[in-house]
């Protein structure tokens, strides 16, 4: 007992020590970026930039980019979360009731993106998205098929895990049995079940693709990081606000997606 | 009774039938997954007329190319080598933390939006804070430290190493902490009352169990380094000292004639490299999942 008395403690000085230094590592950058946009020209403070980058109808006027790139992203985020999640989790629970001995080349092809350079990925797929601009037009939207690509391994994982956690077969057949055809067996018994699988999936796709820039800028498309880029050519303090913004909004996301999904969890215990 | 017919038949039809189910996913990655990836390997052997050579894999001999990939090498396996270590302090720290509490979800949370989030932002904060007019600079410089004086920051092998275990470090921790939180409390118990130190505990006992994810997380991070893009695309401005900004460089600006595919060639360089890694990451793998069997 006192031993145990002993190590809790000395964890919690460690654990202090460690979390502090590094946390100091991470912040000093952001408040690097705080500290910037803060500048004003003779030497003290003003908040000039980030009053600038709130007067959503001056920005809309002088950097017309910035909307389109928020925008986009906004619509990338949405339409590749549900590209995904259409495509993935009836294809794996699928494999999974009826095709056992796929199950190895499907988890092969979703993690082959982690093998393959975004970079790669667009020197190839660049004839890929001239037929896509043929097609369907130039729209930066299309990014998110791409996007769906690199998303695959996060995505992959985090299904395999809530699929593995219930009996999908037991689950579908007693569905079946009692009348349900395969669109409600999808919809009202596996996605329920796997809802905490599908939030971190889309906690991860929400995360990557908010940050994407290699393939929107060698495309020349617009997204919101190619636009805090193209802005900061021509102002480097806003471009900063924009990012540091950009930044804070996504992390408050993520933080409210992750109370989302264990509190579902709390109200399950006996589910792992 | 009217059911049994017709359940027999689709059970006769059923390879056909199951397999219908799987083919938008197979559509699917063929198109933007697929396809792709033989563009490159094809265009890897083809010159700009359309037949086969081998003259952009000997391209790959160019002075400047070789030292892109010497530079993405080191730089990709330096900082997976920091990121893993302090990535790894950081995990266990926050799993000691209780579960479910505050501290971990904030942690969570921030790594998540930092390993993914990185590029241009990440090259804006540290230009903010150690460029020439970042206020670590100018506040070393009262002191008598010059960081203004060189260009170290936009360095592969100084600046971006800095700047990349920034990124590396959150990766980490999302990889890294299930496999902490794996060690049971029983274990280190049953060590302690058999006599055993704190040393004796992570010599035979954490660190071997540990061992094979944590060499595993250096490949999945020597991989994220080796493929980022973005932050050295807003750092650097002139110059392309790593492979990835070279292959962007094919791609937007011209290129000399008779080496139009030499773009394709590095990038299957560059997928050789990882593919070595990731088969090495994924024996690991798999060596991991039969000891703590999960």
């Amino acid at each position: 007992m006192k031993l145990r008395a002993a190590r809790r403690r000395k964890q919690t000085i460690f654990r202090r020590v460690v979390v502090g230094l590094i946390s100091l590592f991470f912040a000093l950058p952001l408040l690097g970026m705080v500290e910037f946009t803060t500048r004003a020209p003779g030497g003290g403070r003003t908040l000039d930039t980030w009053a600038t980058l709130f007067d959503l109808g001056a920005m809309d006027q002088d950097y017309p980019e910035l909307k389109a790139g928020i925008l986009a992203s906004a619509g990338l985020t949405v339409l590749t979360v549900a590209i995904m999640l259409v495509m993935l989790v009836p294809t794996m629970t699928w494999v999974r009731l009826r095709l056992p001995g796929m199950r190895r080349l499907v988890e092969f092809i979703c993690l082959l993106p982690l093998t393959i350079p975004a970079i790669v990925l667009v020197v190839g797929l660049a004839p890929v998205y001239a037929w896509v601009a043929y097609l369907l037009g130039e729209s930066s939207l299309w990014l998110a098929f791409a996007y769906v690509v690199l998303v695959l391994p996060y995505a992959y994982r985090a299904l395999d895990a809530g699929l593995s956690a219930i009996d999908v077969k037991t689950l579908a057949e007693a569905a079946r049995s009692l009348g349900a055809g395969w669109p409600t067996v999808m919809w009202r018994i596996i996605l329920p079940n796997v809802r905490t699988a599908v939030l971190s999936a889309a906690f991860l796709s929400v995360a990557l693709v908010l940050g994407e820039f290699t393939i929107a800028s060698l495309f020349s498309r617009d997204n919101l990081q190619v636009a805090i880029n193209l802005l900061s050519k021509r102002d480097a303090s806003l471009a900063i606000a924009a990012a540091l913004a950009a930044l804070i909004l996504a992390f408050v996301v993520l933080l409210a997606m992750s109370f989302v999904g264990t509190g579902r969890r709390s109200q399950r215990p006996e589910e792992n | 009774m009217a059911e049994s017919p017709t359940t027999r038949a689709s059970t006769g039809r059923k390879p056909v039938g199951a397999l219908l189910g799987v083919v938008p996913f197979f559509a699917y990655t063929t198109i933007f997954l697929g396809i792709p990836t033989l563009i490159v390997v094809v265009g890897a052997f083809l010159d700009g007329s359309g037949r086969p050579t081998l003259g952009n894999l000997s391209a790959l001999a160019q002075p400047q190319i070789v030292s892109a990939f010497v530079h993405s090498t080191v730089l990709s396996a330096v900082t997976a080598v920091l990121g893993a270590v302090f990535g790894a302090l950081l995990a266990y720290a926050v799993s000691t933390a209780r579960e479910g509490g505050l501290m971990r979800r904030l942690v969570a949370s921030l790594c998540g939006v930092l390993a993914q989030f990185g590029g241009v932002t990440l090259a804006f904060a540290f230009v903010a804070t150690v460029g020439f007019q970042g206020f670590l600079t100018l506040w070393l410089q009262k002191v008598g430290i010059d960081l203004a004086g060189s260009t170290w920051l936009f360095e592969p092998t100084k600046g971006l190493i800095l700047v990349y275990t920034y990124f590396q470090i959150p990766l980490m921790l999302i990889v890294f902490l299930p496999a902490v939180e794996g060690l049971r409390p029983q274990w280190r118990e049953a060590a302690e009352s058999l006599g055993g130190s704190t040393w004796n505990y992570w010599r035979h006992v954490a660190g071997p169990i540990l061992a094979p994810s944590f060499i595993g997380a250096i490949l999945l991070l020597f991989t994220n380094a080796f493929s980022a893009y973005a932050t050295a695309k807003a750092l650097i401005s002139q110059g392309s000292p790593i492979t990835p900004l070279q292959i962007g460089g094919t791609l937007s600006s011209e290129v000399i004639l008779g080496q139009e595919n030499i773009g394709k060639a590095m990038a299957l360089g560059m997928v050789a490299i990882v593919a070595v890694i990731m088969t090495l990451y994924a024996v690991l793998e798999r060596r991991t999942t039969r000891w703590l069997g999960r």
